[in-house]
């Protein structure tokens, strides 16, 4: 990607990047395919289920079908839905969640956008997301999905301010907000990676974006026993899909974030495992935080929707700023002296 | 210069390949699925019970102060991406102005925390 990123643009240089576009685009939609595949495999073994095993070998082709059937079912729109913003919600919430995926490199040479303010433009973006849900929750004209859509909006902004604030240790110990510097500068032994230093951040950054994610113990939005399933009661077919693929999609850029961000990136946990493509090591560590993800879904029950709000403004807010402080002070008496 | 341009032309072609994926699939699907829309179907779900007068109904205004809390720690944060960036060419005399920001907002939470804001005792 480099060497064309040097490059004068051209009509010719624009397809290639486009080509790019396209293929990291398949292997996201794999991925999402074979996440749900796996989600359903490894929670059913947890539960001494079997999981999926009828649809092709291992039920590996399950999720193919599942998206099959989505796409001939038929599509229904409430008569009361405010049809205009019913339809454009799923794709509104899908646009964010595909377009952070620009700026997350996966190894020194092997990134799509390098910009300098890829950090910002990863929190700004992830943040229009919130929209979609609230828009997809008012149009459908129906308790279930304005109850659930207002939970998520509450939700997802009072996570969002501890998720971003507690990156802002990790900006300072870089000193820059592009992933990829952020990546590199990160230590050859893995007690230099960010996770250690940072420990307080990243717990926060953990939790907060497992909440942002809606994902088990808090996917309240969807708290199938009291909501139905929150925002989405009402969407049918491939809008429903979107707003499933969304989900994954963020659950693939999470995990990547989280892997730039905090484990080092693409870099091996001791100098004498160099040998091992950081590509390798990346996927390693993208996989441990998507399994851990699938884990917490199977082992935690949901938490209370009065225990929500206090645990992200008492707790994980005032946790988040002090590790801004705490990181400065480090960084005043140690690095800077 | 250029690397400048191209990083943006991929993040405006990821936009662009974001909106077409909606797009195309669903353009795809119209012409896959059935279409036999009636009455029924078009009714509000509501647990299989007739709906009940207006599905948009007024809610808690918990959630307008919560919005409200996030617009001001949100604009914390967007002070705080610049000085974290910069913070290791400056003085000890920013951590300070920081330390004295932080804790005017803090002030602010603290207050909403004993009004019971942060408090959560119905739907």
């Amino acid at each position: 990607m480099g060497t064309w990123l040097d490059e004068t643009l051209t009509w010719g240089n624009a397809l290639i990047f486009f080509l790019w576009g396209v293929i990291l685009l398949a292997i996201v939609l794999g991925f999402v395919t074979y996440a749900i595949y796996f989600e359903r495999k490894v929670i059913g073994w947890m539960q001494l289920r079997i999981g999926p095993n009828r649809v092709g070998p291992l039920g590996l082709l399950q999720t193919v079908a599942d998206i099959l059937k989505l796409l001939i079912k038929e599509d229904t729109i409430p008569r009361k839905a405010d049809r205009m913003l019913f339809i454009l919600a799923p794709a509104l919430a899908y646009v964010p969640a595909f377009a952070v995926l620009a700026v997350i490199p996966y190894t020194q040479d092997l990134y799509f956008a390098d910009i300098n303010v890829g950090l910002l433009y990863y929190v700004a973006l992830s943040g229009i997301s919130t929209i979609a849900i609230v828009i997809g929750g008012w149009s459908s004209n129906n308790k279930y999905a304005l109850l659930g859509g207002m939970r998520s909006a509450a939700q997802m902004i009072s996570y969002e301010v501890p998720l971003v604030i507690s990156v802002v240790g990790v900006v300072m110990m870089t000193g820059s907000l592009n992933l990829r510097i952020i990546g590199e500068q990160q230590g050859n032994w893995f007690w230099e990676w960010n996770f250690l230093p940072q420990i307080i951040g990243f717990v926060v950054f953990i939790i907060a974006a497992v909440s942002e994610l809606n994902r088990t113990p808090f996917d309240l939005p969807e708290a199938e026993s009291e909501l139905v399933a929150g925002y989405h009661v009402e969407y049918s077919g491939f809008r429903f899909a979107f707003f499933m693929l969304t989900e994954y999609v963020y659950v693939y850029a999470i995990a990547a974030l989280t892997t730039v961000l905090f484990l080092g990136g693409w870099h091996a946990p001791a100098p004498f495992l160099d040998f091992v493509p950081g590509i390798i090591w990346f996927l390693l560590k993208f996989s441990c935080i998507v399994f851990f993800l699938f884990w917490l879904r199977a082992t935690m029950p949901r938490i209370r929707v009065d225990q929500l709000m206090g645990f992200g403004w008492k707790v994980l807010l005032p946790l988040a700023i002090l590790n801004v402080f705490i990181t400065a002070l480090y960084l005043e008496l140690f690095i800077k002296g | 210069m250029e690397k400048y341009i191209n990083n943006y032309v991929i993040v405006a072609i990821f936009i662009v390949l974001g909106i077409l994926l909606p797009v195309v699939a669903l353009t795809v699907g119209r012409m896959l699925r059935p279409n036999k829309p009636n009455e029924e179907k078009k009714t509000t779900y509501e647990s299989g019970n007739e709906p009940v007068g207006e599905g948009q109904v007024r809610f808690n205004v918990r959630y307008y102060l919560f919005a409200l809390m996030f617009v001001i720690f949100d604009i914390e944060t967007v002070f705080l991406y610049p000085w974290a960036v910069a913070y290791n060419q400056l003085g000890l005399f920013v951590l300070v102005e920081m330390a004295i920001f932080v804790s005017l907002l803090l002030i602010g939470l603290i207050y909403a925390w004993k009004k019971k804001v942060l408090t959560w005792n119905s739907i």
